[in-house]
């Protein structure tokens, strides 16, 4: 097992690395001076100087890469041109958010995804399963702003039901202490502000969760049919258990397997996803950032951004492998 | 000893191939959801073509005092904030959409093949490169891949067919190259091989044609996601950026503003990319069925 973990670890490191060597290109190869495009109209002799000191911009470009990555290892990411300050300072207060909000819409769709999936494989092609399946092209065929904007207008304009836009209401002034808008509200002591924290979440977290949302349930569907199929299973049934025990003990147990890789894979489409998510709702998290330092040219954040949701998503991926080699052990030793 | 070359050729039928993507054809046709996903896109399509004839307003010019208007008889689609009408704007809204969306998986199609094919193909050091490169541009969600290549290559059409097509091409090449992987052991191919057909006859001829179906199925679903995905850009203020065109993303762009007096402005637009986005899902199902009828549920 741990060679296992150590060897999947190891397969991680050059995907990082050539990513870091695509993005440290990404800002040479912006046209004219870097330092220009950078600045932009901000641009001025003085500005202009600096950024070539602190990019080395006159050094050869091996000198410059490694400069960049022996920065990165450090964790110093630069720093933004709009506001100066440091891209790890900024992203410490953005990134709270945008994990309440993807942990929010992940519990949404597995919540959801797997107990359709298993009332719809239960008859297929009965009409439970028509009726998911029609919900599940629904699903990934609606863009996220178009849903988020529908819910918000259902829910929030026209029947007052749920609270938009933002994370938390700002009257209720609750202190910024972890910067994840649940706990901190919960750590304030006012009930109403826990309440209302979880108000905020709701539709954000259904217009992020709706993709995942489809294909969970698809995955989770096709996987049961399939388990079910299956010898051991008759032979559970034929013993005469219970359907409960058969579902639960049987099929559940191996059917675990495929959701688990999918809902691992989820998380990349829910960090892009974030970004429209966020932008819709206005939270103040890192997927809006990433739309703002676009809208400002503020490259430097946008490089960064792209490389910490790929560590992210890589991460995850690894955790989600390695639990999947802890559940089924023929994976391990293939 | 030298090896004799066979006395008879024999030539694969012809009818053979023919009745598979016959057969292929019927059991689309027959596929009713499929038809009805065909038929979205031909609505659209139809919209696209005949938007200058069928408009009824320019789609480009506003009238003062008549911004915000609901739907009327005048304006099917009621009238956006600088009163443009809506309706004029969603078809000409296809053109772009259908075509950028569209040529930006042909493009992710071709790079991804190109890359796929030499990766599967060549194998050894060659797909070892090649598929760390993959793995890198995978590592990256798609859409965020999207966005900063937009961000690095500046606005406009040709632009987002780019960025929507890289962001697409590493899937494609793992498709490819998984089928020839699996295709390089068969038996035929070793078959043809081992009469002397030169490698890219070998993968051209034999292989390829066999590793067709699931590229075509996924770029059919793919052209879904890729109008999801341009409408994205243009939502988040990275489409054309040519205010002589409407993108239906474009056009969701200032939602939140449309929430308390202009809801009919996000319904439109949203329900032109649901219905062609669901119209693709559609048919490449279909296809999925159609062409490997052990899928078939």
């Amino acid at each position: 097992m741990l060679r296992f973990i150590v060897r999947r670890v190891l397969g991680a490191i050059p995907i990082l690395f050539g990513l870091s060597v695509i993005l440290f290109m990404f800002l040479r190869l912006l046209p004219g001076d870097p330092a220009i495009a950078i600045l932009g109209q901000h641009a001025t002799p003085q500005l202009i100087a600096q950024i070539h000191e602190t990019l080395g911009l006159d050094k050869p470009l091996y000198v410059q890469y490694l400069n960049y990555l022996g920065q990165l290892l450090q964790g110093n990411f630069g720093a933004s041109i709009i506001d100066s300050r440091a891209v790890a300072d900024t992203f410490a207060i953005r990134f709270p958010i945008t994990v309440e909000l993807t942990i929010g819409a992940l519990i949404f769709a597995v919540g959801l995804g797997i107990p359709l999936g298993r009332l719809a494989a239960r008859h297929p092609n009965g009409w439970i399963d028509g009726l998911v399946t029609v919900v599940s092209l629904f699903g990934i065929s609606i863009p996220i702003f178009v849903l988020g904007y529908t819910l918000a207008f259902i829910f929030a304009v026209e029947l007052h039901l749920l609270p938009y836009p933002g994370p938390i209401d700002p009257r209720l002034s609750v202190d910024p202490v972890t910067h994840f808008p649940i706990i901190d509200a919960v750590l304030s002591g006012n009930p109403g502000a826990v309440v209302d924290a979880f108000a905020h979440l709701i539709l954000p977290a259904i217009a992020l969760g709706s993709i995942p949302l489809a294909i969970v349930t698809r995955i989770t569907r096709a996987s049961v049919i399939d388990v079910s199929n299956e010898d051991y299973v008759r032979t559970a049934r034929a013993k005469g258990l219970t359907r409960k025990r058969v579902d639960d003990r049987h099929i559940m147990r191996n059917a675990w397997l495929p959701v688990t890789t999918v809902i691992g894979l989820q998380v990349g489409s829910l960090l892009g996803g974030a970004v429209l998510t966020e932008t819709v709702f206005g939270w103040p998290g890192v997927g809006s950032w990433v739309v703002t330092s676009i809208q400002n040219h503020d490259y430097i954040v946008v490089q960064s951004l792209i490389l910490i949701f790929a560590t992210i998503f890589l991460t995850v991926n690894l955790i989600v492998d390695i639990g999947y080699a802890f559940l089924n052990p023929r994976i391990r030793y293939s | 000893m030298a090896v004799q070359a066979p006395a008879v050729v024999v030539r694969a039928a012809p009818r053979a191939s023919r009745g598979l993507w016959r057969d292929a054809l019927r059991r689309l046709l027959r596929n009713g959801p499929a038809m009805l996903g065909l038929l979205f896109i031909a609505i659209f399509v139809a919209a696209a073509i005949l938007a200058p004839l069928i408009s009824p307003y320019d789609p480009t010019v506003g009238v003062i005092g008549e911004a915000k208007h609901g739907p009327s008889l005048q304006h099917l689609m009621g009238t956006d904030s600088v009163g443009r009408d809506e309706y004029s704007r969603v078809l000409f809204g296809a053109r772009i959409s259908l075509t950028v969306g569209s040529v930006a998986v042909l493009t992710g199609l071709v790079f991804g093949c190109l890359v796929g094919a030499l990766a599967g193909g060549a194998g050894g050091i060659v797909d070892t490169i090649l598929m760390r490169v993959v793995d890198v541009l995978l590592a990256v969600p798609g859409i965020l891949l999207a966005i900063g290549i937009v961000a690095w290559l500046g606005q406009g059409q040709l632009q987002i067919v780019l960025a929507v097509g890289i962001s697409y091409a590493p899937i494609f090449a793992r498709l490819l190259r998984g089928s020839l992987l699996a295709l390089r052991e068969s038996d035929y191919v070793m078959a043809a091989r081992s009469m002397g057909a030169s490698p890219a006859r070998v993968l051209l001829r034999h292989m390829l044609p066999n590793a067709l179906t699931p590229l075509i199925v996924q770029a059919t679903l793919a052209a879904a996601t890729a109008i999801i995905d341009v409408a994205g850009l243009g939502f988040l203020g990275l489409g054309p950026g040519d205010p002589r065109v409407a993108e239906w993303g474009e056009m969701l762009t200032g939602s939140a503003g449309f929430l308390q007096n202009a809801p009919y402005l996000i319904f439109f637009p949203g329900a032109a990319i649901v219905i062609s986005a669901i119209g693709f899902n559609l048919l490449g199902d279909g296809l999925r069925e159609a062409l490997d009828p052990r899928l078939k549920r």
